[in-house]
């Protein structure tokens, strides 16, 4: 039959282009460094469920999210029905009907054709004549939007008029797609459930030791499908506090890069990939805020990606002098400022009572004081509170004195694996000399590293951020406050805190217990605009040109919030960064920014 | 090329400096040692000539708390073979410290020939004398001091030394090689080497020893620390003292009474 | 010159340097009190006529050879050898400048003399010299002994800028001037091939009458714009110690200290500067010094008048706060 025999012929061949590209794909990604993504596969299915199927991240931009979700299903629909009437019309003699011919099909068919062309019509509306700022208008999204607008009508008209024509003119539209689609951007919609499958369970966990990438099978598989999953939406760029202030970095290009170095194309196997195709100053500007990572749709992995290249940078020593000074001093006495180990615990000198040392006696909870808290003269009153607090709570507390070291997050963002491993063993070791139950730490960064990266030695260890422990003192009516403080204050959630690790209510429980009416900032909970100091940036000097410090972005959202004054913070780079920006804003006499615990000692009276 | 750097530690100052129970030296308890900051200069000059004319870079340092630290650091960077002079007593002068160099270099086989010994221009307790021209007249080498810049020339019998001057004037010396220079600084800040790399160089622990002869010294040419005491300089200024704000009104209140504001 | 205090006159294209005078005046301390001679050295080629300038010393020394019109510390040091021959002075006082450094080390090695570095100050009495000295990058100061079994022996000293006031030193007359002749070997091991200029900077700092200077203190690039400010209020420019300039956060027209610039401006505010030697002995002689230092211990407060324990970045935008209240509050002139 001629019919089935043209079919075939096209389908050969499409199915050919097709195939070939793909099987070159997974050919690179075969030869990239290995990565286990197959544990909790339940876990996973879950995933590809709410964020394919339920367009979960999507719709958080709600119209075109929409509109796309409406065309994903179309397109689920309409896929299911070409593959049916392919295989229906490559085996001529199979006792099937054509998927048109069955009733629940051609319902969906309809319904979805016309939703997806109204989709449709959103999608052209937006691109073409409301662009979003920075949106790039390529001919690939122009002529996939095409091809999709001449599957849907060709299939309706097919429906609607049953005209055979239309038939083929479907079915070669598809085919011409399937051939077409390896070789665009919209080989997210083929990638992007695998790059939701495969993604990470924990947000914000650090690449497995490796001396950095640079060439592509240096890269994880992982890291360079994150290439072919995206869909170039700009979410990332979006939320990126090094984007919007006008640095170097663009999350979106970076993953543009990524494609064309599974691709080959700009780079061969990227040897000029770090510093020639991914500038030095991108990969130095990441604030590792996770934003992006957690306004991807595909659930790509940025941050990581980033680290792998500072990883290689400093294997070759190539930063910034700034930056090299931080972790020389890290390197010899433990914290960034370079000031004397034994200096470490002078703050609390101006405190009225003895701060226990959990080298010499047991105490109930650790306190992990950090860096900036124990050295930056700035937080020294933050610090004090904090103290005068957990005494007045009655607390068992004790600190490490000039053991403690600095945690080693930010030194292991900023790619220096080796010296946060020898932070960290420092760390273990003043652990395992002190005697406590639990660990509290005021320092988000801290925070992080202890609770996820730090091996628990003395059995199972807890560390919590003294948010999470004010709260529960909240909870348990344990906490000795005497008064209501009535004013208006904002809260800004720390990166660390916040995304990555999902510490949202326990600060508002503190402030609503303080009689605090807390009016959000526009950018909250997942949506915290970063201050710009993660990653190692605070030890980084701003390059020459940008357009604004992400922390004076966020002291005018803040400032812009009527009757608010006062900013509150539980991280001690926050208050240096908004303290510093407040200035730089002009905003001094009009935005306070405290330290919670300076709010909670207030309370106290 | 071969290249000797000669590196020495000294007591770190980022800590307090105490005073031994005798007055008469630091609380070696108390100290941490680090490398000679123009040490790490000269050494980040010896692997920048390297880089550019190739050849070998030879560390040589004096045994003290932490020298090891600095050796595979060193190695780490780049140096090619390093010595670790032991055998004295600690405590010792930076003229025993130039002998001790110069024995071993004397020595040592394989150390010399060397067309250039690299040094710290000067270290914070060089009270006795400098290593570099101590060194130089040892061998019989010419000396220059204060150095930011060498280019040796295609020739490699001589080379071009940068010299700082008062004023920010600097001079373009040539010298015959071998020579003993004493770096200022080298022309790039010294280099970062990741902690890993460091690891790599003591897990390899490639540091070899070289015991020092007991050295022959005149009894006259000792200088003798009699007393040492920390520095109290706020005996000196008339300090102001309060909460920032007032502190600066006070100033403010000074300058203005000179007529400076 | 046996039994002398000898001082090491250093000239540099053409002009006797500000410590020549210091160590001239301190020179002359020490010769009057023990009752000696203060003979100066002068070193160079057809400079004779700078003799004058060397007042303070009872008698000059003057050595002139071609070689000698550069300073090269060996070629300087070999003639000092030869000048001393078959004589043996108390002292010899040599300046720790950029120009000289070294000389010390080579002539006291090649006599068979002790040399100490970093003299603020000497006492002799007797046979007893003691000399006070600042290490450890200002933190210490030592009282060290030069050892003398029998008999008093010469020492070199290494002066740091700064034991005496130049102008006690500085006295302009016709001295009695001895040459002496010297043999140096021209194999020219040694040979400056030009000297190159300073770039020129955006300001001649030393015009300016007040300055600001920042040292590793103020921690962070981003923090200079306050440091302007300041300067503005006080109207006067910003400068620098070596760590700052080294990081490339100011030009290095902008340095001041041994390898840069001699000011002398009426005020000089030191941000975060800790005192080295090299730093103080560019500004030490300003008319008035406040220090802001963390470090209580800070050798900057020993050259400052008014010194404020506490964080740069707190005092800084108070203390411009301060200046411009108070200049707001005054009636304009």
């Amino acid at each position: 039959m001629p019919d089935a025999l043209h079919l075939w012929i096209l389908t050969l061949a499409a199915f050919s282009l097709f195939g070939y590209r793909v099987a070159r794909y997974i050919k690179t990604l075969a030869a990239a460094r290995a990565e286990n993504r197959w544990d909790h596969p339940g876990q996973r299915l879950k995933m590809v469920l709410v964020q394919v199927a339920g367009g979960r991240r999507l719709i958080e931009e709600p119209l075109i999210g929409v509109a796309h979700l409406v065309i994903f299903w179309a397109f689920v629909f309409f896929a299911a029905s070409f593959f049916w009437d392919l295989v229906r019309g490559l085996f001529p003699f199979l006792p099937i009907p054509f998927a048109d011919q069955v009733l629940w099909m051609r319902v969906a068919l309809e319904v979805f054709g016309v939703l997806g062309l109204v989709a449709l019509a959103v999608a052209a509306a937006r691109r073409y004549l409301f662009p979003p700022a920075r949106l790039e208008k390529s001919t690939d999204a122009s002529i996939i939007l095409g091809l999709i607008a001449i599957v849907l009508l060709s299939s309706l008209a097919f429906q609607w008029r049953g005209r055979r024509a239309m038939w083929w003119v479907h079915m070669v539209t598809v085919l011409g797609f399937l051939a077409y689609l390896p070789y665009s951007k919209h080989l997210h919609l083929l990638a992007a459930p695998f790059s939701v499958f495969f993604a990470s369970l924990r947000r914000g966990s650090v690449p497995a030791v490796s001396p950095g990438a640079s060439r592509r099978e240096e890269f994880t598989w992982r890291q360079l499908f994150s290439g072919l999953a995206c869909a170039e939406c700009g979410r990332c760029d979006r939320s990126c506090p090094s984007f919007q202030g006008g640095f170097a970095l663009s999350p979106k290009m970076l993953m543009h890069h990524l494609k064309e170095l599974v691709r080959g194309t700009e780079d061969g196997t990227g040897g000029n990939f770090v510093g020639q195709v991914v500038k030095r100053e991108e990969i130095w500007a990441c604030t590792t805020c996770l934003a992006c990572m957690e306004r991807c749709p595909v659930m790509n992995e940025h941050v990581p990606v980033l680290i792998e290249m500072r990883r290689r940078l400093v294997g070759e020593g190539d930063m910034d002098k700034s930056l090299q000074e931080a972790l020389k001093n890290l390197n010899r006495y433990g914290n960034s400022f370079g000031a004397p180990p034994r200096a470490r615990a002078k703050w609390a000198q101006q405190l009225d009572f003895p701060i226990k040392d959990a080298r010499k006696e047991p105490v109930q909870y650790l306190w992990f004081v950090g860096d900036y808290a124990s050295y930056d003269p700035r937080v020294n009153a933050a610090t004090c509170a904090a103290a005068r607090v957990f005494h007045k709570a009655g607390l068992d507390f004790g600190i490490l004195g000039d053991s403690e070291q600095n945690s080693g997050n930010d030194v292991r963002l900023a790619g220096e694996e080796g010296l946060y491993e020898s932070l960290q063993e420092k760390n273990l070791k003043a652990f395992g000399r002190a005697r406590f139950q639990e660990i509290i730490t005021t320092d988000p960064h801290s925070f992080q590293v202890l609770t996820h990266e730090y091996p628990a030695t003395n059995g199972a260890r807890t560390v919590r951020h003294h948010t999470q422990l004010l709260s529960d003192l909240v909870l348990r009516s344990e906490l000795p406050l005497r008064k209501k403080l009535r004013m208006r204050v904002t809260y800004h959630d720390p990166c660390y805190l916040g995304r990555y690790n999902a510490i949202f209510n326990a600060p508002r429980r503190v402030l609503a217990a303080l009689g605090l009416d807390l009016v959000e900032m526009p950018r909250n909970r997942t949506y915290s605009y970063c201050c710009g100091a993660g990653g190692g940036r605070i030890w980084m000097e701003d390059p020459p040109i940008f357009n604004e410090r992400p922390a004076v972005s966020r002291v005018n959202e803040a400032a812009a919030l009527s009757g608010v004054h006062t900013l509150v913070v539980v991280c001690p780079k926050d208050l240096v960064m908004f303290q510093d920006a407040t200035k730089t804003a002009g905003l001094e006499n009009r935005l306070e920014v405290k330290e919670l615990s300076e709010l909670v000692e207030q309370a106290m009276g | 090329m071969h290249i000797l750097v000669l590196l020495k530690m000294v007591p770190d100052v980022v800590e307090d400096l105490e005073i031994a129970s005798d007055g008469k030296g630091l609380d070696l308890d108390y100290l941490r040692m680090i490398l000679s900051e123009s040490d790490d200069h000269a050494l980040e000059q010896a692997l920048l000539l390297k880089e550019r004319h190739g050849g070998k870079v030879t560390v040589l340092a004096l045994d003290a708390p932490e020298v090891d630290d600095a050796l595979f650091t060193a190695a780490a960077k780049g140096a090619d073979r390093v010595v670790k002079v032991v055998g004295m007593d600690a405590g010792f002068t930076t003229r025993q410290a130039a002998g001790f160099f110069s024995q071993v270099i004397a020595d040592q086989a394989g150390l010399l020939p060397a067309d250039l010994i690299l040094t710290g221009v000067q270290a914070i307790d060089d009270l006795d004398g400098l290593v570099a021209p101590l060194v130089a007249d040892e061998f019989r080498m010419p000396y220059l001091g204060i150095i930011t810049g060498i280019m040796v020339d295609a020739s490699g019998k001589t080379a071009r030394a940068i010299k700082e001057f008062p004023s920010g004037v600097r001079g373009e010396f040539e010298v015959k090689l071998p020579a003993v220079l004493g770096v200022q600084a080298a022309e790039k800040p010294p280099r970062y080497v990741p902690v890993a790399k460091v690891r790599a160089a003591m897990k390899s622990g490639k540091i070899e020893s070289a015991e020092v002869p007991t050295l022959v010294d005149g009894g006259w040419l000792a200088v003798n620390i009699m007393e040492m005491k920390r520095n109290e300089p706020a005996s000196q200024a008339e300090m102001l003292e309060g909460p920032t704000e007032q502190v600066c009104n006070t100033l403010c209140g000074i300058l203005a009474g000179r007529g400076l504001v | 010159m046996t039994g002398s205090i000898c001082v090491l006159a250093e000239q540099w294209r053409g002009r006797i340097s500000e410590v020549t005078y210091e160590a001239l005046a301190l020179g002359r301390e020490v010769a009057d009190r023990g009752g000696v001679q203060l003979t100066a050295i002068l070193t160079g080629c057809n400079c004779r006529e700078m003799t004058r300038m060397l007042g303070a010393a009872d008698s000059v020394v003057y050595v002139d050879h071609a070689l000698l019109a550069e300073m090269v510390p060996q070629t300087c040091a070999d003639a000092l050898v030869q000048v001393f021959a078959g004589a043996r002075p108390r002292v010899l006082l040599v300046p720790l400048t950029n120009i000289s450094l070294g000389i010390g080390t080579l002539v006291g090695i090649r006599m068979g003399v002790p040399v100490i570095n970093f003299c603020k100050d000497v006492t002799i009495s007797g046979d007893r010299l003691e000399a006070h000295c600042v290490m450890y990058g200002g933190k210490i100061e030592a009282t060290v002994e030069a050892g003398a079994p029998s008999g008093p022996q010469p020492a070199v000293l290494g002066l740091w800028p700064g034991a005496r006031t130049a102008d006690k030193g500085r006295a302009e007359r016709d001295v009695p001037v001895t040459d002496m002749p010297v043999v140096l070997d021209d194999a020219r091991a040694i040979r400056l091939c030009r000297y190159i200029e300073p770039e020129a900077g955006d300001v001649d700092l030393t015009k300016e009458e007040a300055l600001v200077a920042v040292g590793r203190g103020v921690q962070d690039r981003g923090n200079l714009p306050l440091v302007e400010e300041l300067a503005k209020a006080l109207g006067g420019a910003v400068c620098g110690s070596r760590p700052v300039i080294d990081q490339g956060w100011l030009p290095l027209s902008r340095q001041i200290g041994k390898s840069g610039l001699t000011v002398k401006p009426k005020l000089y505010v030191a941000l975060g500067i800790s005192g080295a030697p090299e730093h103080v002995e560019g500004m030490k002689d300003a008319g008035l010094i406040v220090a802001v230092n963390s470090d209580a211990h800070a050798p900057i407060f020993s050259v400052a008048h008014y010194g404020i324990v506490g964080d740069v970045l707190e005092t800084l935008p108070a203390l411009t706060a301060a200046i411009e209240a108070r200049k707001a509050a005054a009636p304009h002139a």
